[in-house]
């Protein structure tokens, strides 16, 4: 006889313009499990999942639940058939409280709002998970971590029996990431099934009870515990051998590029967000900031690139005091940003790749002919850089948001490195691009750091921060608490750290 | 200046005050649930010509409110259409209905202009409420339009901040991706929320052409529409907000006539730029205060919601 899933996917197909996000994918998931989903960025995980909790419809294909073929016209559908989904991007109301947030669009919920009643279910609710959560309190001011459990519970409120979560660890410290998976597992044992999505492979030999490998588009395999290991994953993740070669690095230089005299600055809410932060980085090195994402990384970025003000310290750059000085006179004085969302701050969405490039450099003589730009020179400049960091893109002057991640990340690289800046804050730079791309970044970034250029890295991934870093300096609530040579230390000192120093947080 | 003129005043403000009052309701309304609509004043208008001509031919005032909530909750489902499901920039359809609400209006009114209505809204007491000294003249010698406000207000409040629908309400204009998420039909909710502020525009419009003036004539809003769409912001999106604030430019209005009245040397035409004047200043004011106590408006107003959409 057939074994019956939980759920069951059979033949999904999904395209998106220009891309079949998921090409005839079969998955299923059994009672009491925790079936992992493999995959590079892109490779269309989210997009899967998305169907399976009712938020995309497929193209083609079916979804089965308990044996019953079932159409889903949108997420109360799924959530009725005993499906959640806890997304990459949390789906909270900031302004609401956390109890608000989870009895929305529940038909239990009485006419007259009792709040009383709800916050109290919740507290039994999440005690019983071990999930800690306050009901009371307003969602903007949970941590990250605080948030994701919110999210949980509200799919465990609905009664979800399939449970999915979006590559949940890429927002919590290792230690919270543990005691998450202790929480899954708990969830599994009362005969839920969990899928977790992930690009993270010693979570899945953490985890997994099975894997399912996704490479573009398609599923390419479901292995059971103890028939697959790192090196097999790897190799149906990414379809060919990686050689993750590490540079001999040459030590770094002793002249001070950057340094940081006790800088304070507020955040968008007027609060403090960095205080007392102090730390140099030097010609020809790679200081990497660690920490959760949220604990001041963007502000502090901003704060050195001249587009946030600094209340109190000061910030040297190559011995000039730059505190206080405009954005355009921070990049006189050689600092080049790279920021968070490449397509907001860091390049123009609707504008070419001409266009973009020149938005620095307009300034520049050989640029112009007199007030007007000279475009033929652009389009050569354009061309030679495109050569040079093996851009790909369709024309040069379509417009950049239709380029793929890691062209997009090279694009404004590319702008950045040829100003020759003496420092490059590189924020988040692989955020979202594949293994390649990766690799291409990462290649770059240590070019720059052997030509001699001081290289401030703000990462949220600790893996990415020990490849590159020659020092770590860890950001927790927007104070610096640790600066340690990255050969020194190790990912559960570090995961220390970014709770604040103390382990008594640790559970 | 003695009690007497000042109950008048008073009075005055509330009368002149309530058409913007239940325009701004409904403006409240749709943009709860994330959706600018600037075509409150069209609303108004084509409430306020439908209005007057039905209860012309019925002579019944209540037949022609109820009209001009349809007309208010038709033109309204237009916008909604355009928005909600093409995904239409809100700003243009929003202008595009005050003009065609202007047009249409004073297109189909051109033969009523300047008409008496045969039976108006009139003025009822409340029995013992109005005989409380001071209050009673004031609050409780109207028009029914004027309780139904009354009535409205602390109804609309509870419902938007105490209820499961008002919590779906605010979610959609807070974040439709999460509403949606939680199965909260987002553009069902959006439909809904933006038909009957338009009916309430609708019913704005009516008050002027079946009681406040009692007449018809073309652009007989004057403005009021965009006033509406100011106070909103001036309420913090909070009806109670509102009336206050619609009493307040009422006072304005009445004020300005009032001195006419009593022969104070300034121009007619200053006086009747008053409640505009004010608008831009209370305006300035207000969006500071709000920036300062980080009140903002709903979070997704003005912007339309693709579920497949990054
Ligand atoms: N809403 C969308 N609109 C257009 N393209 C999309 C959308 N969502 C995903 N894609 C594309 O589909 C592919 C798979 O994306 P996704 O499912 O997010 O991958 P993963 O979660 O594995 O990183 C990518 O090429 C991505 O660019
Ligand atoms: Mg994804």
């Amino acid at each position: 006889m057939q074994e019956t899933y939980l759920v069951e996917l059979k033949n999904i197909t999904k395209r998106f313009p220009g891309v079949t996000a998921n090409d005839k994918v079969n998955f299923n998931v059994r009672k009491g499990e925790i079936h992992v989903l493999l995959g590079e960025n892109g490779s269309g995980k989210s997009t899967l999942m998305s169907i399976l909790s009712g938020l995309y419809r497929p193209d083609e294909g079916e979804i089965i639940v308990r044996g019953i073929k079932m159409v889903f016209r949108s997420p109360r559908n799924a959530i009725s058939a005993g499906i959640g989904m806890v997304h990459q991007h949390f789906k909270l109301i900031d302004s609401f409280s956390v109890a608000e947030n989870v009895i929305l669009g529940d038909d239990r919920t009485a006419p007259v709002l009792n709040i009383k009643d709800v916050e109290n279910n919740l507290a039994q609710l999440s005690a019983r998970y071990g999930l800690d959560i306050n009901p009371s309190s307003m969602v903007w001011q949970l941590s990250v971590g605080e948030k994701q459990r919110v999210e949980i519970v509200k799919m465990l409120y609905r009664g979800s029996q399939v449970l999915i979560l979006d590559e949940p660890t890429a927002v919590l410290t290792p230690q919270e990431a543990d005691k998450l998976f202790r929480n899954l597992r708990e969830m599994a044992g009362t005969g839920r099934g969990i899928v977790v999505i992930t690009h993270k492979l010693n979570e899945v030999m953490e985890i997994a009870d099975r894997v399912t490998v996704l490479r573009r588009g398609k599923a390419v395999a479901t292995l059971e515990r103890g028939q697959f290991n790192r090196t097999d994953l790897a190799w149906l993740m990414v379809g060919q051998d990686v050689v993750l070669q590490n540079k001999k690095k040459s030590p770094p230089g002793q002249r001070k590029v950057l340094e940081l005299k006790g800088v304070g600055c507020l955040n968008d809410l007027g609060r403090n967000c960095l205080q007392d932060v102090s730390f140099t980085v030097h010609q020809g090195e790679i200081f990497g900031i660690a920490g959760v994402a949220g604990n001041g990384q963007r502000e502090l970025a901003e704060v050195i690139a001249g587009l946030r003000r600094a209340t109190e310290g000061s910030i040297i750059v190559n011995g000039t005091d730059i505190t206080g000085f405009s954005p355009r006179r921070v990049i006189d004085h050689g600092v080049a940003l790279v920021p968070e969302d490449r397509l907001g701050t860091g390049l123009i969405p609707n504008m070419g790749a001409v266009d973009n490039l020149v938005l620095k450099d307009y300034r520049r003589r050989e640029m112009s002919r007199g007030p007007f730009l000279n475009r033929r020179k652009a389009y050569e400049k354009v061309k030679q850089l495109v050569n040079r960091f093996e851009i790909k893109l369709s024309s040069l002057d379509a417009p950049v948001k239709l380029m793929s991640g890691g062209n997009l990340q090279r694009l404004l690289l590319a702008r950045e490195i040829t100003s020759n800046p003496k420092l490059l804050i590189a924020v988040y730079p692989v955020r979202g691009l594949d293994i390649k791309a990766t690799e291409a970044v990462h290649n770059l970034l240590l070019e720059q750091r052997e030509r001699g250029m001081a290289i401030l890295l703000i990462s949220e991934d600790l893996e990415e921060i020990f490849k590159l870093s020659d020092r770590i300096g860890v950001l927790c609530g927007g104070r610096i608490t640790g600066i340690i040579p990255s050969e020194m230390t190790d990912i559960e000192e570090i995961g220390l750290l970014m709770m604040g120093g103390t382990g008594e947080m640790v559970l | 200046m003695n009690q007497e003129i000042l109950v008048a005043i008073l009075a005055t403000a509330v009368t002149a005050g309530t058409p913007i009052l239940y325009a701004a309701l409904g403006e409240i309304l749709a943009e709860r649930a994330g959706v600018l609509n600037l075509g409150v004043e069209g609303m108004m208008l084509a409430g306020a010509v439908s209005g007057f001509i039905f209860a012309t031919k019925t002579s019944s005032p209540w037949t022609g409110l109820l009209i001009a909530m349809l007309a208010g909750g038709l033109l309204a489902a237009i916008h909604a259409f355009l928005t909600v499901t093409l995904k239409a920039n809100q700003v243009v359809s929003g202008l595009a209905l005050t003009m065609f609400g202007t047009g249409l209006s004073g297109y189909i009114g051109k033969s009523y202009v300047g008409m008496p209505l045969p039976v108006p809204f009139h003025k009822v007491s409340v029995p013992v409420l109005s005989d409380i000294p001071f209050i009673g003249p004031v609050l409780f010698n109207h028009d029914p339009m004027v309780y139904l406000s009354y009535i409205l207000v602390p109804v609309l409040w509870f419902f938007i901040f105490r209820t499961r629908s008002g919590l779906h309400l605010r979610a959609v204009g807070e974040n439709p991706a999460a509403a949606d998420s939680m199965g909260i039909n987002v553009f069902l909710t959006r439909y809904i929320y933006v038909i009957i502020g338009g009916m309430l525009a609708g019913m704005g419009g009516a008050y002027l052409s079946l009681h406040y003036v009692p007449s018809w004539m073309e652009n007989i809003t004057a403005g009021r529409g965009w006033i509406a769409v100011a106070l909103v912001i001036f309420a913090t999106w909070n009806p109670v907000n509102a009336l206050w604030g619609s009493y307040f430019f009422g006072g304005i209005d009445a004020l300005g006539f009032r001195l006419q009245t009593m022969n104070v040397t300034i121009s007619p035409h200053f006086l009747k730029m008053l409640p505009y004047l004010f608008t831009v200043v209370v305006l300035v004011l207000v969006t500071k205060r709000n920036m300062l106590n980080r009140i903002g408006s709903p979070r997704a107003l003005g912007l339309p919601y693709d579920r497949e959409e990054r």
